[in-house]
């Protein structure tokens, strides 16, 4: 399995040697997550509401980030994808500094290697559960080629996920958005974040709309889709009973300076 | 990519999306409509006699001799003397003339009393000539030829009796009714103001009023001599006359000639020069449907503008889960700018399209109740370029809505706050 792996990700390599310089070797030293003297303020004036002096996290791990609502933990997420700029620091993912990157090529940096999920309204209301599973694969080249290469083509890659994540039947993947349950668009949510096998997935909330039973189950299914790749998965949530199913657990507050002066005061 | 998205984000929002082409389409076709009348209106206009190279009358201003023998609108004045037409239809460079007499009306249409000179060298549009579309132009005494309006209006086909009476106005006054006459033919339209006539002859005209003269005189022998000869040539006054050349080029020195004709103060006009003098005057009403047809299509892209930025809030989140997957900032600006542009297109071509499928339609109804023959199917070189325009100014107007999710879709990241 292994070896296979390997040869895979050789053809890969040569495949896409003009993607990013991450595709060429990763070794399994290279933290996925490595953040360091980090500093963000929304209104570049006001007092920073993340100060994060370390996070690293490697390949494969799977890690909880519990904290509070508010404490900045989405804020740090849209810090990871290069959605926004850190002020101070570095954020550093696969290897690569985003800051060194220009806006666009972090933009395609995101669309090559990290899927989302969201806590609500991940879905794009006017393409079908099956083309809202392939956008990444619409702005990604590198995301096409890898569920090519897994599934034969994009879109029977899209249908197997959505079939092991227990979505299948043509009337279904046909439908918009809005006649799904809210499970139901978590799961396409999930689907569409692993196609094309990216080496990061963010989830922010993606159980907070969803009940017990429910959140369990999406949480098996995630936890199955992200061990067949070995995707690093980074999952923050308000809620603590989350915990326990992960290897790795952070508190928000432990890790964020201005969270830990706040809860003080 | 981002063409299809927003393709089927249109479609998503079909019920909206149609109202918005709707409302531009009218407003394009009213736009062009307008535009296409008017051109119409001002080239029909300007062709409301063509062939003629002069009108000569009385000494009185352009516009006045214009107006009184080719649109028949104000008094003819005081008129000239057989003599002096004579004289000038006898000038070397003069090609062919036609007499008019006018003053004389029936329920409100005026009379004109000419040769059949006029049905041969009276022309209007390019160059099209009087067609008689029932019956024959007038030939015996008290015969009358209607233009097609008149004989529409007032019922009258050939054979019909008619009493003409003098002076303008709807029944005129001292009505001739002693001297009936007897419709010989009847014009086909021709969308000019010789729909709205009564031809009689020159001739039959000196009768009528012959009585007149013989009443107003003072001098008992001269009305006895009029009386007795009533159709005499030599006292006969018309109000004005047609002139062609033999060539274009002498239309200026024979204007001169005219001018200065030494036996009665004359003027004489090239009517192609006064009908655009009398169109700059008309100018203003022209403006103001321009102005309406361009407030038309302002509201139209308001309506677009308004539904675009409504649902602005809505499309925050479909733009923060697209920048989640990859876009860029200027793709979520191009997908709202492509909306509007593609919206505003489709208006463009729905309004070009529906204009020249209903403008066939309308045509016969058209000429026979304006006068307006308009033509051509293909659009002009300046409908194109109003079609253009609306079509930059609708993406344009795209430009704040898709700056606005722009800034948003920077500025939010990846969760919408509202
Ligand atoms: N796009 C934004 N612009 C300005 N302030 C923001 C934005 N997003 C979040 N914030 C602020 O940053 C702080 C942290 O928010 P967030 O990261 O969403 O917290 P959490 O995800 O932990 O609930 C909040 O005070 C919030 O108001
Ligand atoms: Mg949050």
């Amino acid at each position: 399995m292994p070896t296979s792996r390997s040869i895979e990700s050789d053809r890969e390599t040569l495949a896409f040697s003009r993607g990013s310089r991450v595709d060429q070797s990763l070794p399994d030293a290279t933290p996925v997550i490595d953040l360091s003297g980090l500093r963000f303020a929304w209104d570049p004036g006001a007092a920073p509401i993340l100060v994060i002096e370390s996070l690293r996290i490697d390949a494969g791990e799977r890690v909880f980030l519990q904290g509070a609502s508010g404490s900045g933990k989405s804020t740090l997420l849209a810090l990871l994808a290069g959605v926004v700029v850190a002020q101070g620091g570095q954020v550093r993912v696969l290897g690569t500094d985003l800051a060194d990157l220009s806006p666009a090529a972090r933009d395609r940096f995101r669309a090559d290697h990290t899927g989302m999920i969201f806590q609500m309204f991940n879905l794009v209301p006017y393409l079908s559960v099956l083309e809202n599973v392939l956008l990444p694969c619409d702005f990604s080249p590198r995301r096409r080629a890898r569920a090519e290469a897994r599934g034969g083509s994009p879109r029977a890659e899209a249908l197997r996920l959505l079939a092991s994540l227990g979505l299948d039947g043509p009337q279904l993947l046909a439908r918009q958005p809005a006649q799904l349950s809210v499970g139901q668009q978590q799961r396409v949510a999930a689907a569409r974040a692993l196609v094309g096998a990216p080496e990061l997935v963010i989830a922010d909330e993606p159980t907070s709309a969803l009940d017990a039973d429910r959140r369990d189950a999406f949480l098996d299914l995630l936890f199955r889709e992200c061990a067949r790749e070995s995707t690093t998965l980074l999952l923050v949530s308000h809620d603590a009973a989350l915990a326990p199913r992960f290897d790795r657990r952070i508190a928000f507050a432990d890790i964020n300076a201005t969270a830990v002066r706040s809860t003080a005061a | 990519m981002i063409a299809v998205l927003a393709l089927r984000s249109l479609r998503h929002r079909r019920a909206t999306a149609a109202l918005t082409v709707l409302s531009i389409a009218l407003s394009v076709f009213l736009l062009l409509a307008i535009e296409r009348l008017r051109e119409e209106a001002r080239e029909g206009f300007a062709a409301t006699v063509s062939g003629t190279d002069l009108i000569v009358g009385a000494r009185t201003s352009g516009v006045h001799l214009l107006l009184a023998t080719v649109f028949h609108v104000g008094e003819a004045g005081s008129g000239l003397r057989w003599s002096s037409y004579r004289a000038l239809a006898g000038h070397p460079s003069v090609a062919w003339t036609v007499p008019l007499t006018l003053g004389d009306s029936h329920r409100g249409f005026r009379v004109v009393g000419t040769t059949e000179g006029f049905f041969e060298h009276y022309r209007y549009g390019r160059a099209v000539a009087l067609a008689i579309s029932s019956g024959r132009i007038f030939a015996g005494p008290r015969e009358a030829v209607l233009g097609a309006e008149t004989a529409r209006r007032l019922g009258y086909a050939p054979g019909s009796n008619l009493v003409l009476a003098h002076g303008s106005g709807d029944d005129g006054f001292m009505p001739h009714a002693d001297r009936p006459f007897r419709v010989s033919g009847i014009l086909a339209p021709t969308g000019t103001p010789v729909d709205r006539t009564v031809l009689v002859s020159l001739e039959d005209i000196d009768a009528l009023h012959a009585p007149e003269r013989i009443a107003q005189s003072d001098d008992p022998l001269a009305a006895a001599l009029m009386a007795a000869e009533p159709t005499a040539e030599a006292s006969r006054t018309i109000t004005a006359f047609l002139v062609g050349l033999r060539t274009r080029t002498s239309a200026l020195s024979m204007q001169r000639a005219v001018n200065t004709f030494p036996d009665e103060p004359l003027t004489a006009i090239l009517p192609a020069a006064t009908l655009q003098e009398v169109w700059a005057l008309v100018g203003v009403a022209e403006q103001a449907l321009r102005a309406v047809s361009i407030m038309a299509v302002v509201v139209g892209l308001a309506g677009m503008l308004v539904a675009l930025l409504t649902g602005i809030a809505e499309r925050r989140r479909e733009m923060a889960i697209l920048r989640s997957v990859g876009a860029r900032p200027s793709q979520v600006f191009a997908l709202v700018a492509g909306e509007a542009a593609a919206l505003t297109l489709t208006g463009v071509i729905v309004g070009a399209v529906v204009l020249h499928v209903a403008l066939p339609l309308a045509r016969p109804w058209l000429a026979s109740r304006i006068g307006l023959v308009v033509g051509g199917v293909w659009p002009s070189v300046l409908e194109w370029q109003l079609m253009a325009l609306v079509f930059v100014a609708g993406s344009l107007v795209g430009i704040l809505p898709a700056w606005r999710l722009y800034r948003h879709s920077v500025a939010d990241g990846l969760s919408v706050r509202t």
